[in-house]
């Protein structure tokens, strides 16, 4: 090539590349600027916010860490260390509280995926239904469930009332009520006892102890008689407790000790068969079938399977659920603390998210909620940070 | 997999249908709702009933007690709350915002996958940062934007601001990775510019990942409830999660006509979810690429 050609090649290639960059500046302007003005400057002005009194009537003014004192700070008052915001902490460990959903529905999602896994007829008909919450979520589903739990006419409380009371008026319904409660009580007392006596013989078996199985058998004695007289002794007291539960119902979102639980349990039922399913369910598909073979010529039963190659297998999305979730929680509860409840009783449904929507939409403290809304990022970024750094370690990537 | 037993079967079927009960009934009672008196739904000890008590196809009386046709409560919700001008405010803005945001999205994943600038990589990696910060952060600023350019309570404030979106080019750009690149090639050989390949080449392509995205950022301007709550205030401007909240404010106990309103409400949703479902689980399958 002469050094002609090459010349020209050259200045080619860099003009190609500056239409190439100037193609991607055309193509990355319109998102490019969205990002700017409704990402990054908001990033930028909110931590300056945060920094400041502000009513957005007035121009702001700056107060130093004063919001954060205030928010996070706590003072001496005759001796005893008090919130400055106690209402915030408050609302804090509404937020934490209403996480206890995320397990439970997690838990809830994986059964539900593990029979949506199974070759069976029509499942498609069940995962459409199971579904359903998640198409409907949104305001209209959180006023039925607001009727729902509605203390003289929802549906819950007229199904327990209705229940309690034909139980009631029932002799035979009711002794056959008692006898259902003393079966649940004996399963789950037989359950730990079986999972002492599995110690046992596993200590018996370390040690080589002589008579081990004798020993064994008069335990075994001993634990059935018991889950006999712990059956007649709580079965019929669990009976009264839920029979009188059931003829005065609690009043759910009306009152404080019921009504994060109410929405616990909405949160439940919403996601079961939702994301998380969904995403349960592309894991469980993607576990190679010759694990699932091989554990068997270990002579691994479903339990032993499940523990040995589902679980390890599914734990990235295990892992990644668990997170999102908690990231959600965080900002959770807006929507529903205003549509359900307003926050009440007494704040007991208040959440972060929803505060700081008050504080600066409603009192237009706009300082005061940025505040607020550092508090929420930060947690947010240290829960990344450790995603980022643990990922790897406590989740098996095969 | 293991060919089940026909006891296994039925015990699986069984668990399957009480789930699918649990998450039935509520919905059907709220359809059966909506079709009760308001009598009967405020009666002690009744109501619990999914069939209505009187079921009736016009205005009539029994025992002398006033019965309404079992569709009366639908006309009373739609007037109530002005559900046509809320219906048309939503469609409006989720069908406008969702249009921008995917096109945006597409083109600043066209950029990022397919060009090559100065920065490219680095200017990415802080489109994926930004996806960790929460809304409450950027929510506030935005909306005294919104102020400033005096938006508030207009269509620009409800749409704008969400027409960008780092998960949407992210989701694409990913996609976009996938493609091959022999088409592209041969449409370079007969002259396209990169408009030409964006648009004839690398959409038509990615079909798939573009109703997924669609269908998801629908959804989201359809059920977004702080923002329109908070930057609207005439009820013009309201979108329908928003008209329902103020429904239930004025109506608390009237459940009839509440149930009435939120299931007019849910139908769109349910449509949209007959005829994609495949995109609905599609997208929540690409959101959880983190868990893989």
């Amino acid at each position: 090539m002469s050094r002609h050609k090459r010349q020209a090649k050259i200045t080619r290639d860099m003009s190609s590349r500056r239409r190439e960059t100037l193609a991607a500046l055309g193509f990355l302007a319109p998102n490019f600027l969205g990002f700017l003005l409704f990402t990054s400057v908001p990033v930028v002005v909110s931590l300056a916010m945060a920094f400041c009194h502000w009513n957005i009537f007035r121009p702001p003014s700056w107060v130093g860490l004063d919001n954060f004192t205030n928010l996070l700070g706590f003072h001496r008052e005759s001796g005893r260390l008090i919130a400055n915001d106690p209402f915030f902490w408050q609302y804090v460990y509404n937020t934490v509280f209403l996480m206890i959903g995320i397990p439970v529905g997690m838990a809830g999602s994986l059964i539900v995926a593990l029979l949506m896994n199974q070759k069976l007829k029509g499942i498609a008909v069940f995962r459409t239904i199971y579904f359903l919450p998640t198409v409907c979520s949104g305001v209209a589903l959180l006023i039925l469930w607001k009727y729902l739990f509605n203390a003289d006419i929802g549906l819950i409380n007229k199904s327990l009332r209705l229940a309690g009371e034909t139980i009631y008026s029932n002799k035979l319904l009711a002794v056959g009520f008692t006898i259902l409660c003393a079966v649940v009580i004996g399963a789950i007392v037989t359950a730990v006892i079986a999972m002492l006596l599995s110690l046992v013989r596993w200590i018996l078996d370390k040690f080589n102890i002589e008579g081990a199985d004798a020993l064994l058998k008069v335990l075994m004695v001993i634990a059935g008689a018991a889950i006999f007289v712990l059956m007649g002794a709580y079965g019929r007291s669990l009976y009264g407790t839920l029979n009188a539960f059931m003829m005065t119902p609690p009043k759910w979102l009306d009152t404080v000790q019921w009504a994060k639980p109410s929405l616990i349990i909405m949160g439940v039922w919403g996601g079961l068969g939702g994301f998380n399913m969904i995403l349960y369910l592309a894991a469980l598909q993607g576990v190679p079938s010759s694990y699932y073979e091989a554990a068997e010529i270990d002579g691994a039963g479903p339990w032993g399977k499940f523990w040995s190659v589902t679980w390890p297998m599914i734990s990235p999305t295990t892992f990644f659920v668990l997170i999102m979730s908690v990231i959600g929680g965080f900002q959770g509860g807006f929507m529903t603390a205003d549509v359900m409840t307003g926050g009440g009783p007494a704040g007991s449904t208040t959440t972060v998210e929803y505060y700081l929507y008050q504080t600066a939409f409603q009192k237009f403290n706009m300082g005061y909620a940025s505040a607020i809304a550092w508090f929420l990022f930060a947690v947010i970024l240290i829960l990344t940070l450790i995603t980022w750094k643990l990922g790897g370690r406590v989740v098996t990537y095969d | 997999m293991i060919r089940l037993s026909l006891g296994k079967k039925i015990a699986l079927y069984a668990i399957l249908a009480i789930g699918a009960v649990s998450m039935l009934i509520p919905l059907l009672w709220m359809i059966s709702t909506s079709i009760k008196q308001p009598s009967e739904v405020f009666a002690p000890g009744g109501g619990i009933n999914l069939m209505p008590k009187y079921f009736s196809w016009h205005d009539t009386k029994v025992n002398g007690e006033a019965i309404r046709a079992w569709w009366g409560n639908y006309p009373d919700a739609w007037h109530e709350i002005n559900f046509f001008r809320l219906y048309l405010t939503s469609i409006f803005v989720a069908i406008v915002g969702t249009f921008g945001q995917v096109v945006t999205s597409a083109m600043a994943a066209y950029a990022f996958s397919r060009l090559k600038f100065p920065g490219r990589d680095k200017l990415f990696f802080a489109y994926l940062a930004t996806m960790m910060i929460p809304g409450s952060v950027t929510m506030i600023p935005v909306f005294v934007i919104m102020r400033t350019f005096g938006w508030v309570n207009t269509y620009q404030a409800l749409i704008i601001p969400g027409l960008f979106s780092a998960y949407g080019t992210f989701m694409l750009r990913q996609f976009f990775m996938g493609l091959p690149t022999e088409l592209e090639d041969a449409a370079k050989i007969d002259g396209s510019g990169h408009i030409g390949i964006w648009a004839r080449v690398i959409l038509p392509l990615s079909k798939p990942a573009i109703a997924t995205l669609t269908t998801f950022t629908f959804m989201g301007f359809w059920g977004s409830y702080m923002w329109p709550l908070v930057t609207t205030i005439t009820a013009e401007m309201r979108t329908l999660p928003i008209g329902l909240r103020e429904f239930v404010g004025q109506h608390s106990t009237n459940y009839t006509q509440l149930m009435a309103g939120s299931v007019i409400a849910l139908i769109p949703v349910l449509l949209l979810f007959v005829f994609n479902q495949r995109y609905f689980v599609e997208g929540i399958k690409l959101s959880g690429m983190g868990g893989k």
